[in-house]
């Protein structure tokens, strides 16, 4: 991609913290989310879950709740007979409700569709199930078990968005597997002078997006219109497309603001059911999910890593192996892809001699886990960065002098045959710890701790936008990106004012609504600015082109631009037309990709309290490497809600299970981070090397924080006295850490 | 059940029923949709009013509580002059992101102001510990916050 930088008539409009467009709506309480829409004539819908997490379904008796006043109809898996009810976009492997048997505490049972929310909620209550209960596979290692009972027996059926080329046949509960190899590390690990190994656990987490799931759906005839809270609504139209065997351009779907994503609203979650219920219903239906429901949604994986680094005396790093186990659930969701994505973090970005990794994507009797914000880099980067600092210790190197040695630099190979590495990453690690005082004394029981990662993203380059000058000199742009919190319709707006010349306040960005944006393939991966900006950037350099072609010069004066149009249209209407469009350079595979590497680099200074296992985390630092800030204070407060995310996956979060049933579904035993766990100190150090693919040099950003926080915090603890190799870092098994080392005499008081 | 309320300083005269949540009458009977839903059990505070000028998680009082008594929610708040410095100082710190918890968190710092409980960052922290906000990682909210103490 190739980026044209032009001199503005007028002052920046990029770079600059422009105010958020939408504050004032949002500020007021005017924003609307789809939970506040209503539709004509519409019903309230409410799903009946699965009370055990496997078993056969014996039978399902809904003469009771179809007689509760106010229910219009009931909906169970035998009215999906005239269609395929198996969906996924990456694995078709997931009934739109069981059919035959239940795989997850919380699966979707059977649907109501009510005049109100009460009659909706009473005749759920009415509907009485019999299971015949199934062995229960409540985690990995289960599930791999030989003879272990298999959570589906169907063959793998390619989705339509799986991304990862030709997708393997099912292998017992292994759906996926991405395996990376470098030279031979067998070798090298029998030769080397230090290795460090270790298991390791990562828990599964809860995205909370304080928005939950909630979807209205209309079916009338063949023509399916949908207002959801949907991060990617054109695979999503796709997906219902397929589904109810209608055209695509016949499923319209409306996104107004989203309260939240963080990849939990990727792909397709709660709208086929709410589709089918409509589709019986005769009319609109709304379903709203509680917590506990978006819970068993959608959630991030929880995993089991054995992982060796092997190095020299002296601290250069020669090879690494790593295999993990990501459990994905009953249904594959992204598991798959965030299988590969965690492959490729694996190795970590140093110039190793060898590496092996293996990472399986393993089907369990918990709820389906898909995407949450740099998923795959923060399952694995605390890992992989805890067994530097373990190489640093031993060889007695300084950790961050022993990363100068041994990190790429811009330009080396990260993977074989996929994008080198497009950023400083020294350079960035060297302003993360100086912002945590790495060389500053320390007192007892404090310390510092810094992390570097990378995360593939971009997800697949597809996107394009449309701009519209309006003959009162006013600019609209459609372009299908999601405005869930992250600013797209603010940065956009600059964007293309930036390329008009105008001021970014004449222009407005409007929401995604299939029927009328133009295709953009996603919210996520930290794509937006970058590919839907560039799309964006495109679309009014065209407009601006088509305003050089009616004055006959490139000399443009913003304020002669409708002296132009009414020149061109004769009269004082008209609009012109812009079109930008991203597409693949190559052929987009995920082995050429990504698009960008995401940088994911971090710091944190803690302080652990031995009588009672608690850390506190006192400073934390970050590095936005953007390429080029469009709105620098954007990018801050993405970074910083990404380190409070981070700090939460370290410290707290953890969905707990017993057999196979999540106990902590509510809020009160499910802890995310308050005001309170706000650091003392919490810098963003925004770089900017002009080395991205989207507009003016810019690339994504948002995630890499996340990867990096909870690692760099792992290393701060360890530096305090305290190696752990699972998380969350809770104040028990803290606690119990330092009493082992206690009895190991390794503690030093 | 008749409930006879000041819902932002008009008198609202209703039927509801008696098991019927102040949310819930909130955003279905008066179409007043500032107030969120999230996580129901009065931890995460997006359904935040004010009830008598002391916030209030409505998602876990019933409508009949408020009976008597003067509810304001967001667009009452948005309403009154002193509301432009509140909306001044969110949006220079860019203290929202998906603006989902925004309404409950102006709610409760119009309170707190008022009573003058924000006075250092570490009163801020913890008088709003109340109120979650997934995006913002809380620097921005507490920068405009400090402001506004500062200010006041």
């Amino acid at each position: 991609m190739t980026t044209t930088v032009r001199q503005p008539a007028t002052r920046p409009q990029i770079g600059v913290s422009r105010p958020r467009r939408d504050a004032a709506e949002k500020l007021r309480g005017r924003a609307q989310f789809v939970g506040d829409m209503l539709v004509p004539r519409m019903l309230h819908g409410r799903v009946l879950r699965s009370t055990i997490a496997h078993g056969r379904i014996v039978s399902i008796d809904t003469a009771a709740a179809q007689t509760v006043p106010g229910v219009v109809c009931v909906l169970t898996g035998a009215d999906l007979h005239d269609i395929d009810p198996y969906y996924g976009h990456a694995i078709k492997d997931r009934p739109i409700v069981a059919i035959d048997k239940v795989r997850f505490h919380g699966e979707q049972v059977a649907a109501v569709a009510a005049e109100t929310p009460a009659a909706a909620a009473a005749a759920v209550e009415a509907i009485v199930v019999e299971y015949e209960e199934l062995p229960v596979l409540g985690d990995v290692e289960a599930a791999v078990a030989g003879g272990a009972t298999l959570v589906t027996e169907r063959d793998t059926v390619p989705g339509l968005f799986h991304g990862l080329g030709e997708l393997p046949p099912r292998d017992g509960n292994v759906c996926y597997r991405y395996r990376l190899d470098k030279g031979e590390p067998e070798a090298v690990f029998d030769h080397a002078e230090i290795v460090v190994e270790g298991e390791y656990t990562f828990p599964a987490v809860y995205q909370y997006a304080m928005e939950t799931h909630t979807v209205i759906a209309q079916v009338e005839g063949d023509e399916i219109a949908l207002w959801a809270t949907c991060q990617h609504p054109f695979l999503v139209r796709a997906e219902i497309a397929d589904l109810f065997r209608v055209p695509v351009a016949n499923v319209r779907i409306q996104v107004p603001y989203l309260g939240g994503g963080f990849g939990s609203k990727s792909y397709t979650k709660m709208e086929p059911l709410t589709v089918a219920l409509a589709r019986k219903a005769g009319r609109p239906v709304k379903i709203q999910n509680r917590v506990g429901e978006s819970m068993v949604t959608t959630r991030r994986h929880n995993m089991r890593c054995r992982m060796r680094t092997a190095a020299t005396a002296d601290g250069r790093l020669l090879a690494r192996d790593v295999t993990c186990l990501f459990d994905t659930g009953a249904y594959a969701d992204n598991g798959p892809r965030v299988v590969a994505t965690a492959g490729d973090a694996a190795a970590g970005p140093y110039r190793w001699t060898a590496y092996r990794v293996d990472a399986s994507c393993v089907y369990t009797n918990l709820a389906p886990a898909g995407s949450y914000r740099a998923f795959g880099a923060t399952h694995l980067q605390w890992i992989g960065e805890s067994q530097v600092d373990e190489v640093a210790r031993r060889a007695g190197v300084d950790p961050l002098e022993l990363r100068r040695r041994n990190l790429l630099f811009p330009g080396e190979e990260v993977r074989a045959g996929g994008k080198p590495l497009d950023a400083d990453l020294v350079g960035d690690v060297e302003k993360v710890a100086d912002a945590v005082g790495w060389h500053e004394p320390k007192a007892p029981r404090v310390g510092r701790g810094v992390s570097v990662g990378l995360l593939a993203a971009g997800a697949h380059p597809v996107s394009s936008a449309v701009c519209r000058l309006e003959a009162d000199g006013r600019v609209v742009v459609l372009v299908g990106t999601t405005e869930m919190g992250q600013g797209p319709r603010t940065a956009f707006a600059q964007i293309a004012a930036e390329e008009l010349g105008i001021d970014s306040e004449l222009v407005t960005v409007r929401g995604a609504d299939t029927r009328f944006t133009p295709y953009d393939r996603s919210t996520g991966a930290s794509r937006s600015t970058t590919i839907a900006g560039l799309a964006v950037q495109r679309a009014a350099a065209d407009i601006r082109e088509q305003l050089e072609r009616i004055a006959g010069t490139s000399e443009l004066d913003p304020d002669d631009y409708l002296a132009l149009m009414r020149k061109h249209f004769g009269f004082s209407g008209g609009e012109l037309i812009g079109r930008g469009e991203v597409a693949p350079v190559g052929t987009g595979s995920y082995a050429e990709g990504p698009v960008f590497w995401e940088v994911c680099v971090g710091a944190a200074e803690v302080e652990v309290d031995p009588s009672t296992g608690f850390v506190r985390v006192r400073r934390t630092a970050t590095a936005a490497d953007v390429g080029r800030a469009i709105n620098p204070q954007l990018v801050e407060r993405q970074d910083e809600g990404a380190t409070l995310q981070g700090l939460g996956n370290a410290l707290f979060e953890e969905m707990v299970y017993e057999d196979g049933l999540l106990l902590n579904d509510t809020l009160l035993d499910y802890r995310v981070p308050s005001f309170e766990d706000l650091p003392d100190e919490m810098t963003c150090v925004i770089v900017e090397n002009e080395d991205g693919p989207g507009p003016y040099g810019a690339k994504g950003c948002g995630e890499g924080a996340l990867a990096a926080v909870p690692a760099a915090i792992v290393n701060a603890l360890a530096d305090a006295g305290v190696v752990m190799n699972e998380l969350p870092l809770t104040p028990e098994r803290v606690w119990r850490r330092i009493q082992e080392l206690k009895e190991e005499g390794k503690w030093q008081q | 059940m008749q409930l006879a309320l000041s819902i932002n300083g008009r008198e609202v005269v209703r039927e509801v029923e008696p098991q019927e949540l102040l949310l819930d009458f909130l955003r279905d009977s008066l179409g007043l949709t500032g107030a969120k839903r999230s996580c129901d059990v009065q931890v995460c505070g997006a359904c935040t009013v004010l009830v008598d000028g002391l916030p209030v998680s409505s998602c876990c009082i019933l409508a009949a509580q408020a009976d008597g008594r003067e509810v304001t929610t967001i667009e009452g708040l948005a309403e009154r002059p002193e509301f432009e410095r509140l909306e001044d100082a969110f949006t220079r710190h860019a203290a929202l992101q998906c603006g989902f918890c925004t309404p409950g968190m102006l709610l409760t710092v119009s309170a707190l102001l008022e009573s003058g409980e924000l006075g250092s960052d570490e009163e801020i922290k913890r008088s709003l510990a109340g109120n979650l906000c997934r995006c913002t990682g809380y620097r921005g909210i507490l920068e405009a916050v400090a402001d506004l103490a500062g200010a006041g």
